[in-house]
């Protein structure tokens, strides 16, 4: 049988042709049904939030938004600096700057999740980056967890206080948003 | 179908007309009332019964809260609130549909644990069992979006929380992972889109459960039911036609049942909820301790107990997906663990396995309740990666009885039968 195999003749390339055809047609009928769930235009505008910092003394936090999601900014104290500062990045969890500014290589130093010239300004998305929780920390009394930093309640991940992953089931640090120092105390987001 | 007639005979002229054109009243009386059923079940086979009326019971009540629901972020919570206080027996159905989902989880937990006990996943009910399994994931997904409906701080929190399992992904390949959150989300964190979106899903997977219902009935009369011996029925003595016997049986379980669901609904119908869901969704503050609904506990401590994101999301969805393989996994030709000495322990340790996950899940991520939730989440793979194909092998199964006849009435000895009282008032139509 096998070796009496038979030339493709007129009606198997038709075949072939046709499915072929229905199957391509089939999948882009289908892609607006699936795209239709993905983020719309409206979603996506990025909107920039601008902020003045002034108001934020050495110690305080406060939680804007951006995107729908929380923005942490703190204005770490002295002994938080060097705290961060002083940490051997052989210890840490995700050794990325996670800054979305920077390339996602560079190192997780506290400089490089903060600005030149604005190192006690800590800016970050208030996303536990675990399951999607807000951290702990923010307000007067909040756990901060075992680093000094936040702590998600959630499942019990701690981050120090340059954001970073220390200890629990969170994989990475909490991320850098893009932002710009748009005079000596105020930012804008985004 | 199963080997046996239907016996079916119209009776009126306008019956028979049909019957020649549809026989669909003829499949029913085969299927519903003249099928063969072994004559040994106890009450633990009531629960299909019992699950199908709380198929319908969901979606009866359902499509009535949908005529007064409204999915937006802005009015949802309102909205819930007004069917509670206004809506003319608004405090009925609402609560109906909520302690609904619970009982329908209870019943169908009863289910699963009387088919590993008896081992009703065993051939040839094989595709019987996994359908089983997809009706159970169907039924998690659509209490997991049903749940966000009301819009308050655990409904947001657990959309949240469990959609962000998918960002998992991104450890295996950049960006993938939260491409999919995005996409469930319709934007970059949990919104009213999200909800609306829930709500559209929410009220078309009941219908995809029905589908999968008829399939799991059908798959059930082509292999017949299983029994509390696992014995195959081989003569007519060995069954009894569903309709009295087992339609009766299974009426006096669902009227127990319904007391219970009852007491819930009339006297406490809010117990089985969690208070943080009567604060309004709020993206701002996440509640200091965030729990699923008690049947998602177990599943919830596994997720916890793996101290890695991926590995964590893993072991909470194989937890599931593994009971696919249990008709593979089980090494031993006895069905029912009545005659299996060491498979009956496993089986009440892993009960017991299952119950400790419940309550783990519910405890804050703080030890010693992460050491004990990774205790029990190694003891739950234990039972379906260990003792389901090694007691199969080692353990030596009590004698079986030659038929479920005997089972219930003894040896028969000397051609005659002890007849105990009560047994020959059986119509003998058989």
């Amino acid at each position: 049988m096998a070796s009496t195999a038979e030339e493709p003749n007129r009606r198997d390339f038709l075949v072939i042709a046709g499915n072929a055809f229905a199957a391509v047609g089939g999948a882009i009928v289908l892609w607006p049904f699936i795209a239709q769930m993905n983020p719309d235009s409206g979603a996506q505008a990025l909107a920039s939030v601008e902020l003045d910092l002034a108001p934020v003394k050495e110690g305080q936090a406060i939680t804007a938004m951006w995107r729908g999601k929380p923005i942490f900014i703190r204005n770490r104290t002295k002994a938080e600096i060097e705290q961060a500062k002083t940490v051997d990045l052989a210890v840490l969890v995700d050794n990325s700057a996670r800054n979305m500014a920077l390339p996602e290589s560079d190192p997780a130093t506290d400089a490089n999740r903060t600005k030149a010239g604005h190192e006690n300004f800590l800016i970050l998305i208030g996303i536990c980056t675990h399951l999607g929780c807000i951290p702990k920390g923010q307000a007067i009394g909040d756990s901060r967890g075992d680093y000094g930093g936040w702590f998600c309640p959630c499942h019990g991940s701690h981050y120090d206080t340059a954001g970073r992953i220390r200890k629990g089931p969170a994989p990475r640090n909490l991320e850098v948003p893009p932002y710009t120092f748009v005079g000596d105390t105020k930012i804008k987001i985004g | 179908m199963s080997a046996h007639e239907s016996n079916y005979t119209p009776t009126s002229r306008v019956g028979k007309w049909f019957d020649e054109r549809l026989p669909i009243a003829r499949l029913m009386h085969g299927q519903f009332v003249d099928f063969p059923t072994p004559r040994n079940l106890n009450y633990a086979w009531t629960f299909g019964g019992i699950l199908t009326f709380c198929l319908v019971a969901q979606l009866v009540t359902g499509i009535v809260l949908a005529m007064h629901y409204q999915p937006s972020a802005a009015e949802a919570f309102n909205s819930v609130d007004r069917i509670r206080r206004d809506v003319n027996f608004g405090w009925l159905i609402q609560p109906m549909h909520a302690v609904g989902a619970s009982m329908f989880f209870i019943a169908v937990y009863i289910h699963i644990f009387r088919g590993l006990y008896y081992g009703s996943y065993k051939a040839p009910r094989e595709v019987l069992w996994i359908l089983g399994v997809f009706i159970l994931l169907a039924m998690m997904a659509t209490a997991f979006m049903g749940y966000a409906l009301p819009w308050g701080q655990m409904s947001f929190w657990g959309v949240t929380v469990i959609t962000n399992l998918f960002s998992a992904l991104d450890s295996i390949w950049a960006g993938l992972g939260t491409a999919i959150v995005e996409w469930l989300w319709g934007g970059y964190a949990v919104t009213g889109v999200t909800l609306n979106r829930f709500f559209s899903l929410h009220y078309l997977l009941p219908f995809v459960i029905v589908g999968l219902v008829a399939l799991h009935i059908w798959a059930l009369h082509v292999a017949g039911q299983n029994n509390p011996t696992g014995l195959d029925i081989k003569s007519k003595s060995d069954s009894v036609p569903m309709y009295p016997f087992a339609v009766a049986k299974d009426a006096v379980g669902l009227f127990a049942f319904l007391i219970v669901f009852a007491w819930f609904v009339l006297i406490m119908p809010d117990y089985l909820g969690h208070a943080d869901n009567f604060t309004p969704a709020n993206a701002l503050v996440t509640p200091p301790h965030i729990v699923p609904e008690w049947y998602f506990l177990p599943f919830y401590a596994i997720l916890r107990a793996v101290p890695s994101k991926l590995g964590g999301v893993v072991a909470m969805f194989a937890a599931v997906l593994i009971l696919v393989f249990v008709p593979w996994l089980d090494t031993s030709r006895v069905r029912s663990a009545k005659y299996r000495p060491y498979y009956k322990i496993a089986f009440w340790f892993f009960v017991f396995t299952c119950v400790a996950l419940g309550w783990l899940g519910s405890k804050p991520a703080e030890q010693p309740y992460v050491f004990w939730s990774q205790f029990f989440t190694i003891a739950y793979f234990a039972f379906f990666l260990i003792a389901m194909p090694v007691l199969g092998l080692i353990e030596t199964p009590r004698p079986l009885p030659r038929s479920i006849t005997e089972s219930v009435l003894g040896r028969v000895t000397g051609g005659v039968a002890p007849v105990p009282a009560g047994a020959a008032a059986a119509p003998e139509k058989r």
